[in-house]
């Protein structure tokens, strides 16, 4: 089974379709990562699998259970760091915490418990009598982590869950959620902006771009498409010509060979130059980093954005006016 | 499907931010206590409401019936700043039926405005409306029934409400006509034929004439009619806002 199975899962608004016939398969114990710009889809994807938008078409299972005809099960067995923010300000740190673990059931020792960790893990044990209006926006945002993790859930979501965070936060955020994964197996399907967050993080990657999935995989096999071999020699025009198979470019001085197989290519290169006794002065591979990748797939590059203290007041901003941002 | 610890949760939490802001607690009492005293006062010895009440005596249930009326509709319509601030997409992704947010959500907010229409009441008590113990327990309770009936009906609006973009629509179409189209201010015998009607299919009419047996041992309705009414009321509105709430996008 499955931790997530969707099949042509499809949601439009209107005339907009946010998310075209999706399949994807998550396996049990993956990190799996929704990559893509502004608007590609991947948090009404989200809305989907966690019960809080209907699809259009297609059906979609988490561990197990149907969206649709068992949204109680579905929720039962989830947790969601939201992308935006959805803590009471009203209350404290610990208040929330503490009416998040009994929504889901978990008993007053058992609460107590798991209050004191995670506070801990995100460093927020001094300010939790502290009512949350007083709190940063990156206070704000460990805290839901935090509470997201509380209840122990099978699958975790993870919507750009360190927008806004200082690199020393992301960092250590991004050890518990490793090691959340490995000790107790938790899938974890995470969407961000951040190239170096789903290189680290991720099992493998399906970059999104207008409600489509443009490419899946490992992030490993992602940035070996098309790596390119750098190649010199002193005698650069036999080596030319000796590789011309490969379809060789000279620049400056090199010859660039692109391969989608580096380590094929690698060896193909040295036992060539060795027959022909080549001396090589250089043979190197370049892989493109994964922003690379982000732009040849979708035409554009990804925003890293920043959250910050503005986004409440956005939140504020429109409640009162009533506008949707 | 009822679950009773999140129905306590979320009972707890409104009684917890309606205890932490007391600038809510004041400002509602405001508009209600100008219409007591000034309408009290000024009309008491102009008007003749029967039954030997004076008109202050008489007003003084209606108003409470105003301070349930707009505390627990607004408390209801309050959803609507749990979803614009997001905190309603924690609640609704949790494992607890909208059954038990409705139930837990109304409660918290029948509560709230029960206690802003006690502190009305211990004022009508200091300025002579005179109760017994059995009338005070007995008030208390018909309060909360009320209030919970208005909660649970601004929980059904805020449902489908995204924003505060219809709020002013919504007192001044719904909350402003139910106030003044109950018998809150004046004796419900000798209207106009029209007004009748509007009274008699206004909710508001109902809890407040309950209030009104309970605290001056007179109504111009059977009680237990009206009781029954109000529990009807509370029914539907509670029934309605839960179906509301499990309508997704
Ligand atoms: N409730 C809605 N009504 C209408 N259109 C919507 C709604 N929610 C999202 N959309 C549209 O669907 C598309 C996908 O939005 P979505 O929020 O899923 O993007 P995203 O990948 O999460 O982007 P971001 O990186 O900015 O969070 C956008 O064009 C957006 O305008
Ligand atoms: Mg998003």
């Amino acid at each position: 089974m499955h931790a997530i199975e969707t099949h042509q899962l499809t949601k439009a608004f209107g005339a907009l379709t946010a998310v075209h016939p999706l399949d994807i398969h998550v396996k049990k114990g993956e990190v799996f990562g929704l990559l893509g710009p502004n608007g590609a889809g991947k948090t009404t994807t989200i809305s989907m699998l966690v019960t809080l938008l209907s699809p259009s078409g297609g059906t979609a299972k988490v561990n197990g259970f149907d969206v649709q005809t068992q949204p109680d099960l579905v929720r039962q067995s989830i947790g969601i760091v939201f992308q935006d923010e959805s803590i009471d300000d009203e209350l404290t740190a610990w208040e929330n915490l503490d009416m998040h673990g009994r929504l889901y059931g978990m008993p007053w020792e058992l609460r107590k418990k798991r209050i004191e960790e995670v506070l801990k893990l995100v460093g927020l044990q001094p300010r939790q009598d502290d009512v949350l209006k007083t709190y940063s926006g990156g206070m704000i945002r460990r805290l839901e982590i935090a509470r997201g993790l509380m209840h122990h859930p099978n699958v975790l979501f993870l919507d750009e869950p360190t927008l806004g965070l200082d690199p020393q936060t992301r960092r250590h955020i991004w050890t518990y959620i490793r090691k959340l994964n490995r000790d107790e197996g938790v899938t974890v399907i995470l969407t961000t902006h951040y190239m170096e967050e789903a290189d680290f993080l991720c099992d493998r990657i399906a970059i999104m771009d207008q409600g489509k999935i443009v490419a899946l995989d490992t992030p490993k096999k992602l940035k070996e498409r098309d790596a390119t071999l750098h190649v010199a020699s002193g005698k650069i025009d036999e080596l030319y010509q000796a590789l011309s198979a490969m379809n060789p470019v000279r620049q400056n001085g090199k010859i660039l060979i692109e391969t989608s197989q580096p380590q094929r290519s690698l060896k193909r290169v040295l036992s060539i130059a060795e027959k022909r006794k080549l001396a090589l002065t250089e043979i190197d591979v370049k892989k493109p980093t994964l922003e690379d990748i982000f732009v040849e797939l979708t035409g554009h590059s990804i925003r890293d954005e920043k959250a910050g203290t503005s986004d409440r007041f956005k939140a504020y901003n429109r409640a009162m006016t009533g506008r949707r941002k | 499907m009822i679950q009773t610890e999140a129905i306590l949760t979320l009972w707890q939490r409104e009684i917890l931010r309606f205890v932490r802001n007391k600038s809510r607690i004041i400002g509602g009492l405001g508009t209600p206590l100008l219409f007591l005293l000034v309408l009290g006062s000024g009309f008491d010895r102009l008007l003749n409401v029967g039954g030997g009440l004076s008109y202050f005596q008489f007003l003084a249930p209606g108003v409470i019936g105003m301070v349930l009326l707009f505390g627990g509709m607004f408390s209801g319509i309050n959803v609507v700043y749990d979803r614009q601030f997001g905190f309603l997409k924690e609640i609704l992704v949790a494992p607890v039926s909208r059954a038990s947010m409705v139930i837990g959500r109304t409660l918290g907010g029948a509560t709230t405005a029960m206690f802003q229409a006690a502190i009305l009441l211990v004022l009508t008590l200091l300025v002579g409306v005179q109760l017994d113990p059995v009338q005070i327990v007995l008030m208390v309770l018909a309060m909360t029934w009320i209030a919970f009936g208005f909660t649970a009906m601004g929980l059904a609006i805020a449902a489908k409400l995204t924003d505060f973009q219809g709020f002013q629509l919504i007192v001044n179409f719904i909350m402003m006509p139910m106030f003044f189209l109950s018998g809150a201010l004046y004796p419900l015998d000798q209207l106009p034929p029209w007004l009748q009607t509007a009274t008699s299919l206004n909710p508001m009419t109902y809890g407040v004439e309950l209030m009104r047996f309970i605290a001056l041992g007179q109504s111009s309705m059977d009680p237990g009619l009206a009781l029954a009414i109000q529990t009807a009321f509370n029914a539907l509105m509670l029934w309605l806002a839960a179906w509301l709430f499990s309508q997704k996008e």
